[in-house]
């Protein structure tokens, strides 16, 4: 694609904050790469903290720490980012799961982590098997300018890390921002809370992604690493799927591609991409 | 120089046939990925041998067919396990919906394919190719080694004559700055010489190409073809079309027609023309008899299995001219018209068990269904009832299905009664129930159910005749403010059906409610929104609807058209 490393120049996108690096993986030294078509350098420096610099501009960019990570704005910084009140819960362990270099859109990335329907066939015998594969009506809408899917619900093996056997998971999904997805997930050891793992998408190109996973949990048991380890298990099992799409840009127009009722909060994503007047790593509705 | 530019010209136009690989590039049960002119193709071999070439694109997501199972009749996505039928291409399943027919609009973009000299050849025009394919008397062709070459198609055909004259060269252009040279030599060499041929005509052809990549490095390199998205149904709303389609839309030939079972007629119908359409286990197509009458029968064809459709009729005692055309009038060889297969008697394909229940000629869905199922390695059983063994129609394909399949036969009611008992005996809720056959059977299969605890969801049923009172009550009128039609929508239709059969062209898509694709604007009247597309705001707005789910919440509907 001759436009892959086309700048972003969509206000709607400018003007919010995106993800760049886990902070501990900070540097003092320094790392480069990239973000919405242009070239940036980040690290952390001992006095003044985190940084990140582009380079197409030769200039710094505004920062923030949130959720463990580090965010930048090339446009109109906002004034906040997207609340996650659990992440403030004194026993939440949060944890930054994997910074994932995919040849695929963000919005593709998100797409697929609001999707059930291929629980049984990516993440067979454990998000999903067959035959159990119907996605049974939720409700999906747009509510204070983020994307929400309620009552959803689906059979799963062993749908986490702490998980012993099968059962019906349910889940809540929220995107709260064109490039970042959330979900909530009922605990398997205690019913009234709900884990929350994020993706938060850093767009390097139109055609090009790094997935930041994060993770949110109320687990006593399982270790960092085991539960890194099952994200990453997870999300290594949606990366073929992802980079084996075509187009790789999100096309906005429902008629290219063919959605079903399961898709529901795809429906509502993209419309609400259209409304905003998205067009950095999608193909627009003609 | 005159010559280069036609030859420029010819290898990059569409209207073409091209060899796309080897013939045993695709062999059973593999999907191989392949490129023409800048366009991907999944090419995938049947267990019947045909040749299936396809956009490598499932049209749900984008994921490429490559990456999925071709499964011998059906090739299934990997992402969402989407099934689609070998030759028509249509989706057959999609599982994230088990009990929702995949609509017919659900179709690959298909192209054919020949299989000639060794190769497979395929054409991307919309018309047939005014050139035919190279006609050689090669007897016994020899495929030797595919060679891909960075450069483009016409500097690569102008260089071929310096290689080895012995093999024949066929040039695909897989896009504007790459082709493969495909190789053949016209009789296959003695055994024990194949591999030094074949190493030989490799060498030549390597060397060609080591010299033709160096030239090509020196010129500037063409952009890359461009394939444009196409949507899936470009067709324009309400133009008005030709009325003739939908009900008879097909002609089929009579291939063969057998006795099956005592009273009853086995046809197998042959396309004449355009592959048949995909059927869905439970579908049914209407015959247009030679007479005039218009018959429904099912298919007992298994799910994608689109190589002929086979329908089986019983001669009915008071047949009133259907059953006893077909029996009496109906030969081999004979054309008729039938309706694209239509399916209100879903399989889900979810269910921990199923329980296929036949009476009699009430067999022919439940066969469609038992094959489905022992293809996909699910848990069924099939209880076939007939009066006798010389009644039980298809008594072969039954045999075939093993120990899953039990037959019933000359059972009296009270036996029958028994026997559903035990069948039913134990309520589950993971498994679901199908029964077809006459009435009598039918309600006390149901009502058996009942009493055993099934619950009404699990239990699904189709008569053959239609004796029930059908519910009026969410009938309505339809006014076209435009064109001035006045339609009515009967239970059980959708808007866009009865559209269509007014011979008002409507695309659609994905017919659930979920692409907006059919949406139309209501001028009066008040939607009753059943679709996933429209927000909460333009549901409230009111002035439009999904004209595939959504209906009239009163006696009359004025629409856009």
């Amino acid at each position: 694609m001759s436009d892959a490393t086309r700048v972003c120049t969509d206000p709607a996108i400018l003007d919010l904050w995106h993800p760049v690096a886990a902070v501990p993986e900070l540097t003092a030294a320094g790392d480069t790469s990239m973000l919405l078509g242009s070239q940036i350098a980040y690290g952390t420096d001992e006095t003044d903290g985190p940084w990140v610099h582009r380079l197409d501009a030769d200039a710094p960019v505004a920062v923030r720490i949130d959720f463990g990570f580090l965010w930048t704005c090339f446009g109109e910084p906002p004034d906040a980012l997207f609340d996650i009140p659990e992440a403030a819960e004194p026993d939440r362990r949060i944890l930054n799961a994997g910074s994932i270099k995919v040849a695929t859109s963000a919005p593709r990335a998100v797409e697929n982590f609001l999707d059930m329907g291929h629980f049984p066939y990516v993440h067979t015998g454990i998000l999903g098997a067959e035959p159990r594969t119907e996605v049974v009506e939720y409700r999906a809408a747009l509510e204070n300018n983020e994307v929400w899917a309620h009552d959803c619900q689906f059979y799963q093996p062993l749908a986490s890390a702490s998980a012993a056997s099968g059962q019906m998971t349910d889940y809540t999904y929220r995107v709260p921002h064109p490039y970042c997805v959330l979900l909530y997930k009922s605990v398997p050891t205690d019913p009234s809370r709900r884990d929350v793992i994020g993706l938060f998408v850093q767009a390097m190109t139109e055609e090009t992604i790094r997935a930041h996973n994060f993770l949110c949990m109320v687990d006593e048991t399982t270790s960092d690493t085991g539960l890194r380890r099952f994200q990453q298990m997870i999300f290594s099992q949606d990366k073929p799927i992802l980079e084996n799409q075509h187009p790789k840009r999100l096309p906005l127009d429902p008629r290219i591609e063919t959605p079903i009722r399961a898709d529901q909060s795809a429906i509502v994503y993209r419309r609400w991409l259209t409304d905003m007047g998205v067009t950095y790593a999608v193909i627009p509705a003609a | 120089m005159t010559d280069n530019l036609q030859t420029d010209k010819l290898l990059l136009d569409a209207d073409r046939w091209f060899p796309i690989g080897r013939a045993d590039d695709a062999p059973f049960r593999h999907v191989l990925q392949t490129k023409l002119l800048g366009r991907e193709l999944a090419v995938w071999r049947a267990d019947d041998g045909f040749v299936n070439v396809w956009d490598n694109r499932c049209l749900h997501r984008g994921v490429r067919l490559t990456v999925g199972m071709n499964e011998g009749v059906e090739l299934r996505c990997l992402y969402h396990g989407w099934r689609y039928a070998s030759r028509d291409g249509g989706c057959t399943y999609i599982p994230a919906h088990p009990a929702d027919a995949p609509a017919q609009t659900i179709r690959n973009r298909t192209f054919p394919a020949v299989e000639r000299h060794g190769l497979i050849w395929t054409t991307l025009g919309d018309a047939a190719p005014a050139e035919p394919l190279p006609e050689l008397a090669l007897d016994d062709p020899f495929a030797l080694r595919s060679l891909p070459f960075s450069a483009s198609p016409a500097l690569v055909n102008r260089h071929l004559d310096n290689a080895d004259p012995t093999a024949l060269f066929f040039v695909q252009p897989v896009d504007a700055h790459e082709c493969v040279v495909h190789s053949v030599l016209a009789a296959t060499p003695p055994a024990h010489e194949q591999i030094s041929v074949w190493r030989h005509h490799a060498d030549e052809l390597t060397r060609v190409r080591d010299a033709v990549e160096a030239i090509a490095a020196g010129l500037p390199a063409p952009e890359p073809l461009v394939v444009a998205l196409e949507r899936i149904e470009p067709q324009e709303q309400g133009v008005p079309m030709p009325r003739a389609r939908s009900d008879a839309e097909l002609r089929v030939r009579v291939a063969r027609k057998w006795s099956t079972a005592t009273g009853v007629v086995a046809l197998e119908l042959d396309s004449i023309g355009d592959p048949l359409p995909a059927p869905q286990p439970g579908s049914h197509i209407d015959v247009h008899l030679p007479n005039g009458l218009v018959r429904q029968y099912s298919l007992t064809n298994r799910s994608g299995d689109a190589a002929s459709y086979v329908i089986g009729v019983k001669l009915e005692p008071n047949s009133r001219g259907g059953s006893s055309c077909i029996h009496d009038v109906l030969r081999e060889g004979d054309v008729v018209a039938i309706s694209a297969p239509r399916n209100n008697f879903t399989l889900r394909r979810d269910a921990a068990d199923t329980i296929l229940i036949a009476g009699g000629i009430g067999l022919t869905p439940l066969l469609a269904m038992a094959e489905t199922l022992q293809a996909g390695g699910l848990s069924y059983s099939l209880h076939a009832f007939a009066q006798s063994s010389e009644h039980l129609a298809f008594a072969d394909r039954i045999e075939n299905l093993g120990e899953a399949a039990t037959t019933h036969l000359g059972r009296s009611p009270a036996e029958t009664g028994e026997a559903l008992d035990s069948i039913l005996a134990t309520p589950d809720d993971d498994a679901h129930i199908y029964i077809c056959g006459p009435g009598p059977m039918l309600d006390a299969a149901r009502s058996r159910a009942e009493g055993h605890g099934w619950p009404d969801s699990s239990v699904h049923f189709e008569y053959f005749r239609n004796d029930t009172e059908v519910d009026n009550s969410s009938a309505f009128t339809l006014n076209l403010a435009r064109s001035g039609l006045t339609l009515s929508v009967g239970p059980g239709e959708t808007i866009l059906e009865v559209l269509r059969s007014a011979g008002v062209a409507m695309p659609s898509s994905c017919e659930q409610g979920a692409c907006g694709t059919c949406v139309v604007g209501v001028v009066s009247g008040v939607p009753v929104h059943q679709d996933v597309y429209l927000n909460p705001t333009e549901r409230a707005a009111g002035d439009r609807i999904a004209t595939c789910v959504s209906r009239s919440a009163d006696d009359n509907l004025v629409l856009d058209l």
